[in-house]
């Protein structure tokens, strides 16, 4: 189906950090000279002095923002994904997630769908390197609707995050007033034969291939699990038990990521037959956007076919 | 409240015994790592120029010293128990299963348990400087005149976001953050000008837009005048690169190797040890 194109999830991102820097007079933005691209401008020049740009230098990026979070401020860090997740893992490590203090990591440009500039650019390790820091929170929003009510949530709790947010303008999936809860997957569809379980760029994939699906008389429950870490076990395990096949779909690499994480909450709750839609084990290449995600299998189709591997079996 | 040089003197000579007997206790550890900083923590803690409150271990307008040099925890634990932040009974635990005072320090298990004084969770190297710089922003941003130390190694310093840290520092005129390193000359496989020679550091420094001082470590004036000279500077942060000895003043007690990294004393190095520290 057609679905109106909204805004990037980084823009998304970065206009509500704006909004919520207003309520939160102790919210310092801590950037590595990359504020255009992750949208943390709109911040930077609503409240410069809360504002700091120490250069390219992730790792003192991310000690800066625990510093300041030590001092009793709720601090922000933003960068792409592939160099604030794998630049500074040590300090995520040691300087946020061990001591466990309010710092919010925002990796942008996650995925393949940023494009031309190729893999060095592309983040598709990130989730699972966040979900592999003890003590964080690990969400992934779908579109703008989800990316504003992501920061607001995690502004409001004093722990640490990661947010993932995307490049490209993407698919508006939910309702102005949608309910987003942290922990909490949402069902946008439902169905007994099998189900969908999606983040990010891949809920509007989902909903697609459930449409496909039902029409050739297969009803597919979908599920936008936002929140990775702490995983929804309750839904996962309602999924396995009422509608007994799962497929998962994101953008990411197979290790470590969303399927993972789905795969081991079935295997301990009530194991079920399971087929992956992501990256694999390798690296992609330049392209544009649109070609890259049919190259790489990140399609409504791809999905369609997973489902119907289950179905049929 | 400022002291005389003879009872900081005083009050070194029990933060090396604390050192001494917590890791032989524990049977592990850095002791001559601790050992070659403890005339720069007693300054700082004892001679009046951490403004701290133990009973109040969270005031916001504390002065904050970070261990970037996590591995000398010993010398934090004691300094931390003499000035009241815990009662020194609880050093003997270092190390040992179940207590807060672990191989490194950790900045949630103290606060958990109560404890106080423990600005930072430190041990994978490099990352001490960057978190003084993220206090002293904060606390600049709160109006307060705080001040932060970070207390380093010389070895630590190859460790490329200390200079990242350095450079932002300078950009952002941290003069409220106070760099020391504590340059005893060696590292884990042994001397820094083996393992990578970073001399001279003060000028490194300088160059990356510090105020930069050079002193002898292990002497209390030289160490007073320069943190005071440091506190009078403006528009920059400061570095103190002070001339240290790893193990002083008992590493002619340890057998042929000066380094005598993460090792503890044995018993009857310990002695010998509090022996000679006692009556010199």
């Amino acid at each position: 189906m057609t679905r109106k194109i909204g805004k990037s999830t980084r823009e998304a991102f970065g206009l509500a950090l704006a909004k919520l820097g207003e309520s939160q007079p102790d919210l310092v933005v801590v950037d590595a000279d990359v504020h255009n691209s992750t949208r943390t401008e709109h911040f930077a020049k609503k409240f410069p002095n809360r504002f700091f740009n120490v250069g390219i230098a992730e790792s003192n990026m991310v000690g800066v923002a625990a510093g300041l979070a030590s001092s009793g401020k709720r601090a922000w860090a933003a960068s792409f994904a592939a160099f604030v997740m794998c630049n500074a893992y040590d300090q995520l490590r040691m300087s946020v997630a061990f001591p466990n203090i309010d710092v919010k990591i925002v990796g942008t440009h996650c995925g393949i769908s940023i494009g031309e500039d190729g893999p060095s650019q592309m983040g598709i390790e990130d989730v699972g390197l966040a979900c592999s820091l003890p003590n964080f929170t690990v969400v992934v929003p779908a579109d703008e609707v989800a990316a504003e009510k992501a920061v607001m949530a995690l502004g409001a709790i004093r722990t640490p995050a990661y947010l993932r947010a995307g490049r490209p303008n993407v698919p508006i999936v939910y309702d102005a007033g949608a309910e987003f809860r942290l922990g909490k997957a949402t069902k946008l569809r439902d169905g007994k034969d099998a189900t969908i379980i999606a983040n990010g760029l891949l809920v509007a994939p989902a909903l697609d291939a459930a449409e496909a699906l039902a029409s050739q008389g297969v009803q597919v429950r979908v599920l936008d699990m936002h929140t990775v870490k702490p995983c929804d076990d309750a839904a996962v395990l309602a999924a396995a038990r009422e509608t007994g096949r799962i497929v998962v779909a994101e953008e990411h690499l197979a290790h470590g990521g969303l399927g993972s994480v789905v795969a081991m909450s079935v295997a301990r709750q009530h194991p079920a037959p399971m087929r992956f839609v992501n990256l694999g084990d390798a690296f992609a290449e330049s392209g544009t956007p649109e070609g890259l995600v049919q190259k790489y299998g990140l399609t409504s189709d791809n999905i369609v076919r997973a489902v119907r591997e289950l179905v049929r079996s | 409240m400022t002291r005389s040089t003879s009872d900081l003197s005083k009050i070194a000579k029990s933060i090396r015994k604390y050192i001494i007997q917590s890791t032989t206790a524990a049977g592990s550890g850095h002791p001559t790592s601790s050992l070659s900083g403890v005339e720069i923590a007693v300054s700082l803690y004892f001679g009046g120029f951490i403004r701290h409150d133990p009973k109040n271990p969270n005031w916001p307008q504390r002065d904050r010293f970070i261990l970037s040099k996590g591995h000398a925890a010993p010398l934090l634990y004691a300094c931390l128990a003499e000035a009241g932040y815990f009662s020194v009974d609880l050093l003997p635990t270092l190390r040992k299963l179940g207590s807060p005072l672990e191989g490194h320090p950790n900045y949630e298990r103290m606060r958990r348990d109560g404890l106080g004084g423990v600005e930072a969770s430190t041990g994978s190297l490099g990352q001490g400087l960057s978190l003084g710089l993220g206090h002293a922003l904060a606390v600049k941003l709160d109006g307060f005149d705080s001040r932060v130390f970070v207390l380093l190694g010389d070895g630590e310093i190859g460790e490329g976001q200390v200079w990242e840290a350095a450079m932002s520092a300078a950009k952002y005129k941290a003069d409220n953050l106070i760099a020391i390193v504590d340059q005893n000359g060696y590292q884990q496989t042994g001397a820094t000008k083996e393992v990578l020679d970073l001399k001279p550091v003060a000028d490194k420094f300088a160059a990356f837009g510090w105020n930069a001082l050079e002193i002898d470590g292990h002497n209390l004036t030289e160490i007073q005048s320069a943190l005071s000279q440091a506190l009078a500077n403006k528009g920059r942060p400061t570095a103190i690169v002070a001339r240290t000895q790893k193990g002083y003043p008992v590493q002619h007690l340890l057998g042929s190797d000066p380094n005598h990294h993460g090792k503890p004393f044995t018993e009857a190095e310990a002695r010998a040890a509090l022996e000679f520290i006692e009556k010199n």
